[in-house]
């Protein structure tokens, strides 16, 4: 084969990546100059090596958020993955219910994240909140604000509330693309309700739920706006998710320097356990 | 294995239908007799799946009953009627092995493991694909996966009948005519009844002992191979089925004598058409003579197809097709003689027998 070199073309990856430079790389940048320096003020600033980044690493209080982190997106997923298929299965497949259920199911996913926070933050409230003063009058001890418990299921509920639909309507999109025959000829096997699930339809929507899994897993793992506005990261520093503790590090303290080496560790975790899953839900596929 | 019953069928995809334009499937009322085969034959469209599918269960009736040896199974589901299907595109389970697959309709059924076994092997061996066995059925060719779905039909040895819905369409045509052959020794060997669903007539007609040829939502006609060519019922069957297919030409019955393009033949019967009907001659190209005598045609095109020539011709302002042997030869001012045993006459497109 004649292949024809001409390294012009360069220049048509130019304007992308560009744009990269300035919408990723060059933001990243910074936070890598802050990560590796410190400054007393009046902008100087001065080599730190790698130590803001040993700091953070031996700290309790990250080790304590990344726990809290990763204890609510296990619980995130462990709950919104089943519960969206069970849900995409049992939507209708054509009539009128379909264009109801759709508008029904994307409703959540419309509403600002810092709204569904403040909806929350008001349906939960003990004084003047629906759920707050529905439970109580049930004589069921709930508040939110200094009971650690009810703070987590407070998020938890708020969490599946507002992103189970996205599992929903991944997983139904894939269901539908399912051929009828597959149904039929199951039926002529004498297959039951369960074997249907685990042969046809788990597998056809294999892709679509990796795809789900790992937007939810980054979603919950980053989530930041709703606990902030409904429990502020309390009681105490309970519901302090990496997200929360990075803000009060950055904006807070001020302290630019373990901030920026936090986030950069916050984003290398979100991309090793990205690759992890993706390479483990995927390594059953080239086997064949 | 069982006698099909069809007790006056009827259906409509829409629900309330009101006139018979609105059935996809015009009333059918007939038998299917034990261990027969038999095939559905006609275009797309016609009616043959939605047939086949009432007949496993798929589908509910709008009208009619089913019986299986008698019994009525028109609201007994899929299962329980004990039907094997085998559809048009293959449907393979991929995360299972090529031996689960095979396995996965007697498990459901809860057969012991080692008749499992014995019938999975069974089945693995005659459609050749033994050393797969341990194989996952995702990476499989097209008529790998197709085999695969003909073995899920054929393993189960208790079924009352097997259907087929256009099952090679999607197989090369060397293992068509492998597989097709597979299929007739296997039905010789167990004697299921089974029904064949297929727009392509040379599978039907090597298959099936008997052929129904559908059109239009309606059977137009059933019968042996021989007869499909010979006496075709409808003008549809005639078109339908040879290569190339009957010629039908616009006559004039008067008594025994039919006027064709000006010329009169005599026919040694009286057809008995109505009056006011529209009357047609039916003559297959191969009972045409194409000599120095008797009517004349202008020749368009000779194609010559190997063992014959087909002679595109036209008759009295038709076209018309003439098949002529590889030797035979082509007149200068040709002209054309039919086979009077070979006439078909028809009235409003549907074959006309004897009067009285």
């Amino acid at each position: 084969m004649n292949k024809t070199w001409n390294n012009k073309a360069w220049f048509m990856v130019l304007p992308v990546l560009l744009l990269v430079a300035f919408s990723a790389v060059i933001p990243l940048m910074t936070v890598v100059n802050y990560s590796v320096q410190d400054t007393f003020g009046n902008n100087q600033f001065f080599w730190n090596g790698v130590s803001w980044f040993s700091d953070v690493l031996e700290s309790d209080r990250f080790w304590q958020a990344l726990g809290r982190t990763l204890l609510f997106s296990g619980i995130i997923l462990t709950i919104q993955i089943p519960l969206g298929i069970l849900i995409a299965l049992n939507m209708p497949k054509k009539g009128l219910g379909v264009p109801v259920c759709l508008v029904l199911m994307a409703l959540p996913l419309l509403i600002p994240w810092n709204v569904v926070g403040t909806i929350w933050q008001v349906f939960g409230r003990v004084d003047i909140g629906l759920l707050g003063r529905t439970l109580d009058a049930l004589g069921i001890s709930y508040n939110y604000v200094n009971n650690v418990f009810d703070a987590w299921m407070t998020l938890i509920v708020m969490d599946v509330w507002h992103w189970t639909s996205l599992v929903v309507l991944l997983c139904y999109a894939g269901l539908v693309s399912i051929p009828e025959a597959y149904y039929q000829a199951a039926k002529i096997d004498g297959a039951s309700r369960w074997a249907v699930f685990r042969y046809i339809q788990l597998p056809k929507m294999k892709r679509v739920l990796l795809i789900a899994f790992l937007l939810r897993f980054m979603d919950s793992f980053m989530i930041y706006t709703e606990p902030f506005v409904v429990t502020g990261g309390g009681p105490g520093n309970s519901t302090t998710f990496l997200s929360i503790d990075l803000v009060k590090m950055a904006i807070g303290q001020f302290d630019l320097g373990p901030a920026a080496a936090m986030s950069i560790i916050y984003f290398l975790i979100i991309l090793l356990l990205s690759w992890i899953f993706y390479t483990v839900m995927t390594s059953s596929d080239e086997q064949a | 294995m069982a006698r099909i019953t069809l007790d006056h069928i009827r259906h409509a995809y829409g629900e309330k239908p009101k006139s018979e334009a609105d059935y996809s499937l015009k009333e059918v009322h007939h038998e299917w007799n034990d261990g027969g085969a038999y095939a559905l034959l006609g275009p797309s469209g016609c009616g043959k799946t939605t047939l086949l599918n009432i007949i496993s269960g798929l589908l509910q009736p709008s009208e009619g009953r089913i019986l299986f040896d008698g019994k009525d199974v028109t609201y007994l589901s899929t299962q329980q009627r004990n039907i094997a299907q085998v559809f048009q595109f293959p449907v393979i389970y991929d995360t299972m092995t090529v031996y689960d697959n095979l396995a996965f309709p007697l498990r459901n059924r809860g057969v012991a493991e080692p008749e499992v076994d014995r019938r999975v092997r069974e089945i693995l061996e005659m459609i050749d694909l033994a050393g797969w066995a341990k194989k996952t059925a995702r990476g499989l060719t097209a008529d790998q996966k197709q085999k695969i779905s003909l073995g899920r039909g054929l393993v189960r040895n208790d079924v009352n009948a097997i259907l087929f819905d256009e099952p090679l369409t999607v197989i090369d045509p060397h293992m068509k005519w492998v597989l097709r052959s597979q299929l007739k020794k296997l039905h010789r060997q167990f004697g299921f009844t089974m029904v064949y669903v297929t727009h392509d007539q040379t599978e039907a007609l090597t298959f099936a002992d008997k052929v129904v040829v559908m059109y239009d939502g309606q059977i137009v006609q059933i019968g042996t191979p021989a007869e499909l060519f010979e006496k075709p019922k409808h003008t549809f069957v005639g078109y339908f089925i040879g290569s190339p297919g009957m010629n039908v030409l616009p006559a004039a019955i008067d008594g025994s004598s039919v006027t064709v393009g000006g010329e009169t033949l005599t026919l040694d019967y009286r057809p008995a058409v109505s009056a006011g009907a529209k009357t047609e001659l039916g003559i297959r190209p191969e009972f045409i003579a194409l000599s120095h005598e008797g009517m004349p045609v202008s020749i368009s095109k000779v194609e010559d197809i190997g063992r014959q020539k087909i002679v595109r011709a036209e008759f009295a302002g038709k076209p018309i097709a003439i098949v002529v042997p590889e030797d035979g030869e082509i007149p200068a001012e040709p002209r054309i003689t039919f086979d009077p045993a070979a006439i078909n006459i028809y009235a409003d497109s549907w074959r006309v027998g004897r009067e009285g």
